[in-house]
């Protein structure tokens, strides 16, 4: 893999654009009389330093060779299983619940991805792991607990975070065992290409929203989220999407209309966890990743588009 | 005056009386009570509890370095309750500290401990239930591990209580670890602490108490649950309390389960 280059282009281009915004953060810092908020300086150099760290985990689990499909599966697994105890850890639950989580973090979650890993002749059973054997498991073992107490609120609850968390990421590993025409061995990318445009599309969504923020979409979910910042972030990115078209196996016009789609699917997730989180009170789900607030603040978007870019690759360029 | 100069002349009737009382009042003067912790120590207040007082053997400081094992139960305790920590208004210190805590699970003071800075684990002991720790290979291993100061619950005599006992085995270096609940709590609000850290406090009066709250680890490891959920926990540290001189029993142990209460909302 290390000798196409194609992927390379497309490593060194994250790399290079990664190292400029360093640059530029760093510089910043260092200019006190330029009227800039100190606070927007520190917070974006943290915000690039996360990346960093995000960047060199995806590379290295990219470039492993032979078991670079393996280790990716790994590794979203783990993401998964993270985003899901911040998940579960902010939504109340009840004692008698406690049974019904351990199998949901011990058995659903490993087995959702040991599918992903077995690859496509599994798709029959990844994909309706969660949404139906789960969904029937979950409300059952709560009931053998005993506790009646909001039973429909916590069951769904569980329910929630299990296909957000678990099912809807586990989409982009699966890119990965995708059989596409003429793309054979290239899928790697084509998850880069994805993760990529659904990161930027974050990104900028938020910097043309501070640019020419004036509409807001809804003011009790996100006071943050304007039409403006919307098109403009979701028109840049498919701008970017259309230029990477060479690492897809899509044409440039399909690669614009599939970022267009990415973009819109990463907006709802925001919307849909900032929701949540809105219930919940708080602001971050977590603190790991510094200067992000949690693993699920920065996966929201990618759990809402990956089924959706998914099902359309494999509709529209799949081999069967 | 007779009585005055018996008092001069003779042994002190309670070595460890006259040091409290002027442990104390250092403290009313303002100084800080690691200098009045050094202060106490020059005048050789431990009298009363070395060894060759009483009798009893030498307090046995295993563990003191971290150990591998320590090190890597910790990391496996960080990571199974997904502990992140606050000091507010407080810093990891090597002063002689009692860390209190509530209590709602078995993992409390296993991940009270792991969330201590490296070198201060190695000198913080948790207290616990001997019938509970001493059950088992493994529960014996862990408490061995933590270097944990085990109580035998079922055997409290008047002279062997369990706080002379404690301050025998921590000496003048050793911290401790203690939930004053008693047992496990179960209800969402932090029940009433038992007299120990009050009289922790009386016959030491140079410890730092500091006040540790522990959030959502009762979602962890419920009572009564033996495989744990492994979702986010939280344990914050607040600033270091003592006994107020005069303070009663009662007010002291309200004042010390607020001060643990409060820890929750910060």
């Amino acid at each position: 893999m290390l000798d196409d280059y194609r992927t390379l282009g497309l490593v060194g281009g994250v790399l290079a654009v990664l190292a400029a915004a360093t640059t530029i953060g760093q510089w910043l810092k260092r200019q006190s009389d330029i009227g800039i908020n100190p606070a927007l300086v520190e917070s974006f150099n943290l915000r690039i330093r996360a990346w960093w760290l995000m960047c060199t985990v995806l590379a290295a689990a990219f470039l492993l060779g032979p078991a670079s499909r393996v280790a990716t599966v790994v590794l979203f697994g783990l993401i998964s299983f993270w985003a899901l105890r911040e998940f579960i850890t902010l939504t109340p639950t009840r004692l008698g619940d406690h049974r019904t989580l351990f199998w949901v973090f011990f058995l659903f979650t490993p087995l959702q991805y040991v599918l992903v890993g077995l690859g496509m002749e599994y798709y029959g059973l990844f994909s309706v792991l969660i949404p139906v054997y789960a969904f029937l498991f979950i409300p059952a073992r709560v009931a053998l607990a005993g506790d009646y107490k909001r039973f429909l609120e916590r069951t769904a609850k569980i329910q929630a975070g299990l296909m957000v968390c678990v099912y809807c990421l586990s989409y982009a590993p699966a890119l990965l065992s995708l059989k596409i025409e003429n793309y054979e061995g290239q899928n790697p990318r084509l998850l880069f290409f994805f993760v990529l445009v659904v990161q930027l599309n974050d990104v900028l969504q938020y910097a043309w929203g501070k640019l020419l923020g004036q509409h807001v979409i809804t003011p009790t979910i996100s006071p943050n989220r304007t039409w403006e910042g919307f098109f403009g972030g979701a028109a840049s990115a498919a701008l970017i999407g259309t230029a990477l078209w060479w690492a897809t196996p899509f044409k440039p016009w399909e690669a614009a209309a599939m970022s267009l789609v990415v973009a819109a699917m990463g907006f709802a997730g925001g919307m849909t966890m900032s929701a949540i989180k809105r219930d919940r009170g708080v602001k971050d789900y977590g603190t790991l990743v510094v200067g992000h607030g949690g693993v699920l603040d920065r996966i929201d978007s990618i759990c809402f588009a990956a089924p959706v870019f998914f099902h359309l690759t494999r509709y529209f360029f799949g081999v069967n | 005056m007779r009585r005055y100069w018996f008092r001069l002349a003779g042994p002190p009737p309670e070595p460890l009386l006259g040091v409290r009382v002027g442990a104390a009042r250092s403290r009313a003067r303002g100084w800080d009570v690691c200098d009045a912790r050094q202060a106490a120590a020059t005048r050789g207040p431990r009298a009363a509890i070395e060894p060759g007082a009483t009798g009893e053997p030498a307090p046995s400081y295993s563990n003191e370095q971290p150990t591998m094992t320590g090190t890597l139960l910790a990391v496996i305790a960080r990571v199974l309750s997904g502990a992140s920590v606050r000091w507010i208004d407080c810093q990891p210190d090597t002063c002689q500290r009692v860390y209190f805590a509530n209590h709602t699970s078995h993992l409390d003071a296993i991940v009270l401990w792991s969330t201590l800075p490296s070198s201060l684990r190695g000198m913080t002991r948790p207290v616990a239930a001997k019938d509970y720790w001493e059950k088992g290979a493994v529960r014996r291993f862990m408490a061995r591990t933590f270097n944990a100061l085990l109580i035998d619950r079922t055997d409290i005599k008047v002279h062997q209580s369990p706080v002379d006992l404690m301050l025998r085995e921590i000496g003048d270096k050793q911290s401790l670890i203690v939930f004053p609940e008693g047992s496990r709590n179960t209800e969402a609000e932090i029940g009433e602490f038992k007299s120990g850290l009050y009289y922790l406090a009386k016959k030491r009066p140079d410890l730092e108490l500091v006040p540790v709250h522990i959030d959502n680890l009762n979602r962890v490891l419920p009572r009564g649950e033996f495989l744990p959920v492994p979702l986010l926990s939280l344990v914050t540290f607040g600033p270091p309390m003592w006994l107020e001189s005069g303070e009663p029993k009662t007010a002291f142990l309200e004042r010390a389960r607020e001060a643990v209460r409060r820890l929750k909302d910060l």
